[in-house]
């Protein structure tokens, strides 16, 4: 019987093992239907722009002739779904084309500056869970007190403040007032840099120079907690509500007869199963938090890839502004796929049937 | 329904103070030529960076100090906050009624016309939406209805998600049926049926898109992609703030708090107008 | 000795004044099995809860004292008065579905106790566990221990949840409606496990049930409860061969009797339960925490 139990157990697995595979394929083409979609916005957004990319590459003066042949070398002369698809083609070769203000490859220039906000975005990531779990927890601990009440209140206007806000707030308090951390730069000018990749923080770890690993995190600490605090309010409130619906389940009264603290009981039996639900908003609001550097980093001069899409913008350079926005997205649609996969993996009824 | 109920009775003086601090900043912004203490536009070198009332050295009539170009920051702040409203209502509005269609057209029929509108908003949300709204104003030409038009463009699925989830759930109810059975049309049923019903979500949603609009068009003037950068608004004087931060603090502090009461307060009302409509909490 | 359990005029009422205790007064002997009886509503479940300091944070005890094995709870700080509810006491709750956490492990969640709070080695609490599971006729102890609670069946659960009980050797169990929740085959097999796992180990249990067909086969003793007052206290037999209060008589003649199934089918009395409220509200009104 127990053996025939156990092979049902292993069917059922297997079964269901498919059935993440299913999910992950479903999404994996969700995922590229709606980067094909971007890429179709992107590239209308910038052929309806008014003003003509050639006359800008080319000096005042330049004849029409010089015009119509640099339109055919970037291909303009051709109609528009032609030029789409020679453009699309070119994309999934990896070839973004040339940034018209820095004259360099789009791709190289867009992974030089990447690594720069992908690190700020994850340190901003962990923030925003450290300081929304710990106040999830406190507030459930102190349920129905002033602490709990305070900690609604704290969460419900710092959910109301937007990131660039926080950063103005950051900058006057500790660039100005009590100017304890660098409001500007990614790292000290001064300093001279071993890294031959652009994950500085990393790099910085994992040489064991943590003379730099601390210039770097000065730099980042300030536009990461612009960045954290929202959505560190967001993890705060949702978090303490599923604490507190599972604090009444009869598991965790057993847990409390058993003699466990209100503290242990809610790291050791509720946190788990109340994390669930804010893990997919985490995941969304990941990618509203990746969105948010883009005026962060301008706030901080953070040498991110943010920053360099409004230079491009301003120079109205759009090979570069179309790499960025693709880089962006395709950043965002993998967050979501991630959460997505993450979500089915830690849930143990739809792991094991 | 307990904690609704507590809810809703501490909401009530946050209403009334978001309420009061945003008719306030609407009076002063109709009436600026009226108020404004200064012209603001004028520049006078002699007066660069005074500061504000209670200091030393400060000049009675410049009560919040003046920047780098002698500029009155009060009547700044007021003649900005015409922009700033203006912007709050025609774009939110904007965004409100296509996403509230489009929403509502998906929620109700479903089927193909669901499916892509769905895709289009799984598309939107793989914006990041400072940089597509940067890239829109860049696009259309700075000017205030090119604002209004990228903030509208971009925020439209804020207003479509939770109008479709709606507009879904209450198709499925037995009212509606009924509605049908009585001979209305499918257009008639949505506006008159489902419409009602989703209307305090919408209206709580519209006044924090406002707050959003605000701080869309400030970052947008911030980096000097707003209006033409005569015209004050208040991303313009933050951007000036940010820069003489060390010599004139006050050209930040100013419309930095101006901005967090108005963005605090478009967000407070709707949540307050939420809990005052809604049937369920009612 | 002094009692394994001695409740002293406990009293509680809601945030808006209701009374949901009243001067409630009961004891458990070492070894015994107490029955506390009553309608749902009557207060018996949360009699339990208050013994382990478990009450929702809604309900006040404004009066009375709970002593396990001659220690007053109300004298214990917090901590104190947890390690030592954890240590001398355990519970069978009563929907074995909802009182297992679905995302950890049944090995876990039945040894956690004797290692982070009593202090075992992990092997002893595992050879301890496993004791206790053959002891509830648990024949799979291996695949149990490795399963999450969804993939065994609400019987199952049960008896891992009692095992889990008595693994600690607690002097007093606290038994919430343990067999409701299940069919009506399992209930016996699961009653009559508590009956024999209480005799070998000697444990005192507060039984609380709304059933007197379980009362008659389980314990020693009973306290009938209604609207939060023990009307009626008695050695088992007795209560139903000469049951004194009116309102136990109509529970009696309210409760199915095997022999005669259909004689069985109606409610309390009403004339009896209208006598009784009126008293207990007579009694609210002069009533003031502390002078009860």
């Amino acid at each position: 019987m127990p053996r025939a139990v156990r092979k049902m157990a292993r069917i059922f697995i297997q079964a269901y093992g498919h059935m993440l595979l299913q999910r992950f394929l479903v999404r994996l083409l969700t995922m590229l239907v709606t980067l094909f979609g971007v890429a179709i916005v992107v590239f209308v957004v910038i052929r309806v722009a008014p003003g003509d990319p050639i006359a800008m590459m080319l000096p005042p003066g330049a004849s029409d002739d010089d015009i119509a042949r640099l339109r055919a070398l970037y291909g303009l002369d051709k109609s528009i779904v032609q030029q789409f698809f020679i453009w699309l083609g070119g994309v999934l070769h990896g070839d973004f084309g040339t940034s018209i203000s820095l004259r360099q490859d789009v791709l190289g220039l867009v992974f030089d500056r990447l690594p720069a906000t992908l690190e700020l975005a994850t340190v901003a990531l962990l923030m925003a869970i450290a300081i929304g779990a710990t106040a999830a927890i406190l507030g459930a601990r102190s349920r129905g007190t002033a602490v709990e009440a305070g900690i609604d209140i704290a969460s419900g206007a710092t959910l109301s403040i937007p990131d660039f806000l926080w950063g103005l707030m950051l900058i006057l308090l500790f660039g100005v007032l009590v100017p304890v951390f660098d409001i500007s730069g990614r790292v000290s000018p001064q300093l001279d840099l071993p890294f031959v990749t652009q994950f500085y923080l990393v790099e910085s770890i994992l040489r064991l120079r943590l003379d730099l690993t601390w210039d770097l995190l000065k730099h980042m600490l300030m536009p990461a907690v612009a960045l954290a605090l929202p959505l560190a309010a967001i993890i705060a409130q949702l978090l303490k509500q599923s604490l507190k619906e599972v604090l009444d389940l009869d598991y965790v009264v057993l847990a409390r007869v058993k003699g466990f603290s209100e503290t242990q009981v809610i790291l050791r039996e509720a946190l788990k199963n109340a994390a669930l639900p804010t893990l997919t908003l985490v995941g969304v609001q990941f990618t509203f938090l990746i969105g948010g550097t883009v005026i962060v980093e301008r706030l901080f001069s953070y040498e991110g890839l943010g920053n360099m899409a409004i230079d491009a913008v301003i120079n109205r350079d759009l090979p570069l502004i179309q790499g960025i926005v693709l880089v962006f997205a395709l950043l965002f649609v993998l967050i979501n796929l991630a959460v997505d996969m993450m979500y089915a993996l830690l849930n143990p009824r739809l792991r094991h049937g | 329904m307990d904690e609704a109920r507590i809810a809703r009775r501490g909401l009530s003086p946050r209403l009334w103070l978001a309420g009061g601090w945003l008719l306030l900043a609407m009076l002063a912004a109709v009436f600026a030529p009226l108020i404004a203490p200064q012209d603001p536009l004028a520049q006078d070198l002699m007066l660069e960076r005074l500061p504000p009332f209670w200091l030393d050295g400060a000049e009675p009539g410049y009560w919040l100090g003046t920047d780098s170009l002698g500029r009155d920051l009060l009547s700044r702040l007021i003649f900005g906050g015409r922009i700033a409203f203006i912007v709050a209502f025609a774009a939110a509005t904007s965004a409100c009624l296509l996403g509230s269609a489009l929403g509502l057209i998906a929620g109700y029929f479903g089927g193909w016309a669901d499916r892509i509108i769905s895709r289009v908003v799984d598309v939107w949300m793989a914006f990041p939406p400072v940089l597509f709204a940067i890239l829109l104003v860049a696009v259309l030409g700075t000017g205030l209805s090119s604002v209004i038009l990228a903030i509208a463009i971009i925020d439209w699925t804020r207003f479509c998600r939770v109008i479709r989830a709606e507009a879904m759930s209450q198709a499925r109810m037995d009212y509606i049926e009924s509605a049908r059975i009585a001979g209305y049309g499918r257009i008639g049923i949505m506006l008159r049926e489902v419409l009602p019903n989703v209307l305090p979500s919408v209206v709580a949603l519209l006044s924090l898109e406002m707050g959003i609009a605000v701080i869309v068009e400030a970052i947008l003037s911030f980096v000097s992609l707003s209006i033409s950068t005569d015209d004050p608004t208040w991303g313009s004087i933050i951007a000036e703030g940010r820069l003489s931060i060390h010599q004139a603090w006050w050209v930040l502090v100013f419309p930095l708090i101006t901005l967090i009461l108005t963005v605090l307060s478009f967000s407070q009302f709707g949540e307050a107008l939420k809990a005052r409509f809604d049937p369920v909490l009612r | 000795m002094s009692a394994c359990l001695d409740i002293r005029g406990l009293s509680a009422v809601l945030p808006n004044g209701q009374r949901v205790l009243r001067s409630v007064s009961l004891s458990v002997q070492p070894g015994e099995v107490r029955a506390l009886v009553g309608e749902s509503g009557a207060g018996k479940t949360m009699i339990g809860k208050a013994v382990l300091g478990v009450l929702p944070k809604s309900v006040r005890i404004v009066e009375g004292e709970m002593l396990i094995e001659g220690e007053d709870l109300g004298r214990l700080d917090a901590k104190a008065r947890r390690t030592l509810i954890g240590a001398r006491t355990a519970l069978i709750p009563q929907d074995p579905l909802t009182a297992l956490n679905p995302s950890r492990r049944i090995g876990p969640q039945m040894t956690d106790r004797l290692v982070r709070i009593l202090g075992w080695s992990g092997e002893r609490a595992d050879k301890r566990i496993r004791q206790l599971l053959n002891e509830v006729q648990i024949r799979d102890p291996e695949r149990v221990l490795k399963s999450y609670p969804h993939e065994l069946s609400g019987g199952m659960r049960q008896r891992v949840l009692i095992a889990a009980a008595f693994a600690a050797e607690p002097r007093l169990i606290v038994a919430d409606e343990p067999t409701t929740a299940l069919d009506v085959t399992v209930q016996k097999q699961i009653l009559r496990l508590i009956a024999q796992l209480q005799r070998d180990h000697g444990t005192a249990i507060l039984f609380v049930t709304h059933d007197l067909g379980v009362v008659a086969k389980i314990s020693q003793k009973v306290s009938v409860l209604y609207a939060g007052k023990v009307v009626e206290e008695a050695e088992t037999a007795q209560l139903f061969a000469a049951p004194q209060h009116a309102y136990t008589r109509a529970l009696i003649a309210a409760t199915p009797r095997y022999t005669d199934p259909y004689a069985s089918l109606k409610p309390v009395d009403e004339s009896v339960l209208a006598g009784l409220t009126a008293e207990i509200a007579a009694a609210d009104k002069d009533w003031r925490p502390g002078h009860g």
